[in-house]
């Protein structure tokens, strides 16, 4: 098979973690730890129980969601910095819609509701610094890190109304209302909470692969992102595609909410995210963009958020967030020596 | 004599690709050297060579008979080089004089002089008769002014050698006259001149000598006196060359159904500024229409309008007697509308799709290549296999992206997919641009063959050459009017130049049979 | 009260509200100037969130140990150059997305910061007490009404005169000529002989020079090192740079302006208008900016484009 094939997807990537592991390794030792204890430790705590198993998916699931959300956007040349607020908002709204609906809606109606209503605030989020490059031709980077913070203001705000007095979480649904952990189907996972939004998050990475390879909506949102005037000739509304771009992406990033307000909490609490819709943007860079290298780069940093909580008494787990840094450096390094790489082979 | 530059078997590689195969060029002091070559043969490579913007992987440069080594440009300007690129190094938003002094400017403690930079432009540009005002900002200046800043750049720097790519290629043909004319006097007053093009007559014209570069080897020299048109030609591409497509009469009379048509059409740029004012034209079914005239005259505007890519300020666009004026790029390809567009990698091709994802381009939505958004893979696929064999698109592998083509095929791939649409009216907008020659017959053999089915072409190009072997009927257009309609047969290129730089309309034109439209 | 004393009561307040704002801007305009001075080479650089926290963390380690709070200026300066030199190796030397390298820089100065904080202080959430910088009393300034403890600042002296410097250099010296050169159209320099990757590398360690002044400030001010104390002020100070139309002086007056949104923010706390809103002011600001209401807001050409001298 031809070498290009399999090296430009997968040699930055991989590079990527061998570099981060080795500098992770020199912060152990300067922190007087021996790193073959620490990496193993963190492989074991982990790896080695079905618990572990399950926070890692835990984990993993909204970064399934804000990676797709971010390579979706990248696929249309869109850079959307803004996943984060956009999960933030929308996930604020599936707590307090859901608490204001829960007494007149039935449990599973109700679910399928806010996750509907998820989607909808998220796409409608999104839809803003879209609509401002269509019409303005405003850059897209600037807008969607300014409506991150909006979107924190903007929360603050209602949460005066919408929060439990003396909180910053919205009233709990009730259990009818939330998505099925998985502990019910597989015992041994009891105690961590991953839940049927994992489902959801497999879903959303095969709708999104079908929709970018399969549809004519894709093929022109794909050329929209490598020649935005190459697709105008071919007759594709350009803007238009940059608008219903960013709506797809902000629902895919709606979805986060899923995870833990209506699979873990039942409650929106303030700071939730914690940086998942940034880690996002790392997610879609691992994964090159592509449905399946999200899922493997989202289990990626699962496993690495996990294994930071494991390894805490030996290490502060803030070394997994000097790694995460050092992943997306050097990836995106890795990627231009490879393109040039294979350029010079031609 | 001692040349006032030499390249002695200069060979440089990118990757595989050996883009100049131990050349060797020896100029004389005083005189102007033209380089020309096809596309492709290595001339701008040489010249970047020489420059200093390239090093060579092996062979030896003198410059006064002193062996040089350029690491950068800059060294080859401490040693009197100059170049004058094709497509101009200037800085828009920054002023003439500032440009012209980058990197010396003149100091006034910490601070640059701005004073005396302007002045010592104006002195510079009034001693060799390049007129400009040092105060303007470049992004406002017309591509002539531009280009003498270009050239006021490197006397400024104490040139006395002056490489000039491809300095003709957007201006007028009056322009080009007072261009000869500074590099005729700058040639008087010591300096020396080389000049590389493509556009032969212009070698003849100006030049002292000349060398023919062939896929990146010299092919030969000659004194310009001792030689001519079709023996440089001959040079270039090694073989004898088909200066003039054979084709029959058209067989579209006066009287056949009109393609295309265009009535009162008023497009503006993008800045705003009328660059089509009232253009009306017709194209037959069964005729070529060949429009001429220099870039910037509004025909890259016409195209978009006709096209649907931008809108029409006023007037009103047919195709097959059908009003489409209001309708969308895909619509009009609905409607019987094909486009070869100006720039097939921006605009013709998206180069990472693979060849059969190029060839729905504009028809993704269509039936069988997809039903109700889905796309057919089986489908594509097998229109790609088939049309790539048709129009002998190589490598013809449906599935390789198209940015690995080279520039004739991928041109050939964009004609496939336009002239497979089964359209009435074909717009070929520049179709045979830096393409090697043999997909240039390849192609003007299809568009004779598409007119000779019926249908219409609207053929824009800036080879006049191209336009009269192929047109039936030629129209040119100047600051976005036509100026004159008339038949190949009955006119000339000196003619059509005049045209072009808007002083053929009111004088008679020798021996044209068709009138000046106003 | 009379209304002579109402009106020194109203001069009063309002000069104390000015010289709120000064303090306040003054790490906005320190990294708004150097973001120009990037972004104007042509090298995005939103790592500038990073470099307030690296350079804030490095002065609070610096005067902890050596108890001298101008060497702490010093190791942030430093800090803010080493930082902006990692973003600008990735980016001018490796080509890689200008965009990425700022947010994953900005991610690795978060985990960094923090390990260090644990490693050293042993908190999560703040360092221990250091010193601030001692005043300057400058004859005739200090004794302002109402500004005069502000201009005794070191660093706010410091800042308004590099705010006339920073304009200075870049449209009047070579240099800044040169920078505006490659920002605009990187190859015209390089044909000229101007080494690109070289003023590319100027324009970002300005920047992160510029930026760890910004650090030092923050440590100083609060005398502490706080988890992520830089608080989203890098990504203010970028949107005032546009906002500012990349010039320095305009920038400047941008992050007043925001600093003053601050000010009235944090004063009208508890009062009927939202605090919320007005913390949204500058955000809200940057994207009617972007969208044209005040004039274009056009960045250098070049800018965000990494320049490779094969591709012509």
């Amino acid at each position: 098979m031809n070498p290009r094939a399999w090296v430009r997807p997968l040699v930055p990537p991989l590079l990527a973690v061998a570099v981060a592991l080795l500098m992770g390794a020199a912060f152990i030792v300067a922190v007087g730890q021996d790193p073959r204890l620490v990496y193993g430790t963190m492989l074991a705590g982990v790896f080695g129980s079905a618990y572990g198993w399950g926070q890692v998916l835990f984990k993993a699931t909204p970064l399934v969601f804000t990676g797709l959300a971010v390579a979706v956007g990248f696929r249309a040349g869109l850079f959307n910095i803004g996943a984060e607020g956009q999960a933030y908002i929308s996930a604020f709204v599936m707590g307090w819609a859901g608490a204001a609906l829960a007494p007149h809606v039935p449990g599973p109606l109700l679910l399928v509701l806010l996750l509907a209503v998820g989607m909808a605030a998220g796409a409608a989020y999104a839809a803003v610094p879209g609509l401002l490059k269509a019409r303005f031709g405003a850059h897209e980077v600037i807008n969607t890190i300014m409506l991150n913070f909006v979107a924190t203001a903007l929360v603050n705000y209602w949460g005066h109304s919408a929060f439990v007095r003396e909180t910053v979480r919205t009233p709990g649904l009730p259990a009818a209302a939330m998505l099925p952990r998985l502990d019910a189907l597989w015992p041994a996972l009891r105690g961590s909470p991953v839940n049927a939004s994992l489902l959801l998050a497999v879903l959303a990475g095969v709708a999104v692969g079908l929709l970018l390879w399969r549809t004519s909506f894709g093929y022109e949102l794909r050329a929209a992102g490598l020649n935005p005037a190459a697709a105008e000739y071919g007759g594709v509304r350009v803007p238009g595609v940059w608008v219903r771009a960013m709506a797809i992406s902000g629902a895919l990033a709606g979805l986060v909410g899923a995870n833990f307000v209506l699979g873990y909490k039942g409650y929106f609490e303030s700071g939730f995210t914690a940086g998942v819709g940034f880690l996002g943007i790392a997610v879609a860079l691992l994964g090159r963009t592509h449905p399946v290298g999200v899922a493997v780069a989202a289990l990626f940093f699962g496993a690495l958020s996990q294994g930071g909580l494991v390894i805490n008494q030996l290490v502060p787990k803030e070394l997994v967030e000097i790694l995460q840094g050092i992943v997306i450096l050097v990836a995106i390094v890795a990627h231009e020596l490879v393109e040039r790489w294979l350029r010079r082979r031609a | 004599m001692t040349s006032a530059v030499e390249l002695r078997a200069i060979t440089k590689a990118f990757g595989r690709r050996v883009a100049n195969d131990r050349v060797s060029l020896a100029v004389e002091p005083g005189s102007i050297h033209a380089l020309v070559g096809e596309n492709g043969a290595g001339k701008t490579t040489l010249m970047r060579v020489l420059f200093g913007l390239y090093q060579a992987d092996s062979g030896e440069i003198l410059v006064g008979g002193e062996p040089a080594r350029f690491r950068s440009p800059l060294d080859a300007l401490r040693r009197g080089l100059g170049m004058v690129h094709q497509h101009f190094m200037l800085v828009p938003p920054l002023t003439v004089a500032e440009n012209i002094t980058l990197g010396r400017e003149p100091r006034r403690g910490w601070g640059v002089d701005r004073a005396r930079a302007e002045r010592e432009v104006a002195e510079i540009s009034g001693r060799h008769g390049l007129r400009v005002d040092p105060r303007a900002r470049v992004e406002n200046l017309s591509v002539g002014g531009q280009q003498r800043v270009e050239i006021l750049k490197a006397l400024y720097r104490g040139a006395r050698v002056l490489i000039l790519d491809e300095p003709t290629a957007v201006l007028t043909p009056q322009e080009v006259d007072e261009l000869f004319a500074v590099l005729r006097s700058l040639v008087r007053h010591g300096g020396t001149v080389i000049l590389i093009t493509h556009k032969l007559r212009e070698v003849m014209e100006v030049s002292d000598r000349v060398t023919v570069l062939r896929h990146g080897r010299v092919a030969g020299e000659r004194r310009t006196a001792a030689t001519g048109v079709e023996e440089l030609a001959g040079l270039m591409v090694g073989r004898a060359v088909l200066l003039r497509v054979q084709k029959a009469a058209a067989a579209a009379g006066p009287a056949a159904p009109p393609a295309l048509e265009a009535r009162g059409l008023r497009v503006r740029d993008a800045r705003g500024l009328e660059a089509v004012r009232g253009v009306s034209l017709t194209v037959r079914a069964g005729e070529i229409l060949g429009v001429a005239g220099v870039e910037g005259n509004g025909q890259a505007e016409l195209i978009e309008a006709l096209a649907g890519l931008r809108p029409a300020a006023a007037g009103e666009i047919l195709i097959g007697g059908r009003a489409v004026t209001r309708l969308s790029p895909r619509e009009r390809f609905r409607a019987g509308l094909a486009h070869v567009p100006a720039d097939r990698l921006a605009r013709g091709l998206v180069g990472p799709y693979s060849l059969a994802d190029n060839l729905i381009l504009g028809s993704q939505r269509d039936a069988p290549y997809a039903r109700r958004g889905w796309l057919s893979r089986p489908a594509i696929r097998s229109h790609a296999e088939r049309t790539l064999a048709a129009y002998d698109v190589r490598p013809a592998a449906p599935g390789a992206a198209a940015r690995t083509l080279s520039g004739g095929n991928q041109q050939k791939l964009v004609v496939a997919r336009e002239l497979s649409r089964g359209a009435r009216v074909i717009l070929a907008a520049h179709p045979t641009r830096g393409v090697d020659l043999g997909a240039i017959e390849f192609i003007h053999r299809r568009l004779v063959a598409e007119r000779d089915a019926g249908r219409g072409v609207l053929l824009v190009s800036s080879d006049l050459g191209e336009l009269l072997s192929l047109a039936d009927r030629l129209l040119v257009l100047y600051e976005g009017r036509v100026v004159l309609e008339t038949a190949p047969e009955a006119t000339d290129e000196r003619t059509l130049g005049l045209y072009m730089s808007g002083q053929g309309a009111g004088g008679s034109p020798p021996g044209a049979a068709g009138s000046a439209t106003p | 009260m009379s209304a002579a004393a109402g009106e020194a009561l109203g001069v009063a307040v309002l000069l104390g509200f000015l010289a709120q704002t000064l303090r306040i801007s003054v790490p906005y305009a320190l990294g708004a100037m150097g973001c120009a001075y990037s972004e104007r080479g042509g090298v995005i650089n939103i790592a500038i969130e990073g470099i307030f926290l690296n350079s804030a963390l490095a002065y609070t380690l610096a005067a902890h140990f050596s108890g001298n709070a101008w060497l702490g200026v010093v190791a942030a300066v430093a800090a803010g150059v080493a930082t902006a030199a990692l973003h600008a190796l990735v980016t001018v030397t490796f080509r890689a997305d200008q965009i990425t390298s700022g947010l994953g820089i900005n991610i690795l100065a978060v985990g960094l910061t923090r390990f260090v904080l644990k490693a050293v202080f042993h908190s999560s959430s703040n360092s221990s007490r250091v010193e601030g910088l001692p005043d300057w009393n400058l004859p005739g300034l200090s004794a302002l009404p109402g500004l005069g403890p502000v201009l005794s600042t070191p660093l706010v002296l410091i800042t308004i005169a590099l705010v006339a410097a920073a304009w200075w250099v870049m449209f009047r010296t070579p240099f800044g000529l040169r920078l505006r050169s490659v920002g605009e159209r990187p190859e015209a320099a390089a044909t000229l002989g101007l080494s690109v990757t070289r003023l590319r590398y100027a324009g970002v360690l300005v920047s992160g020079a510029l930026a760890g002044l910004g650090g030092a400030w923050l440590a100083s001010d609060q005398h502490s090192f706080t988890d992520q104390m830089s608080a989203g002020r890098g990504y203010i100070a970028l949107a005032a740079m546009i906002v500012g139309k990349w010039n320095p002086l305009g920038g400047a007056l941008a992050c007043l302006l925001f600093g003053a949104a601050e000010t009235l923010q944090i004063r009208l706390q508890g009062s009927a208008v939202p605090n919320e809103f007005l913390q949204m002011l500058p955000y809200l600001v940057t994207m009617l900016v972007l969208a044209g209401a005040v004039g274009r807001a056009r960045p250098p050409a070049a800018d965000g484009v990494p320049y490779d001298p094969e591709e012509q």
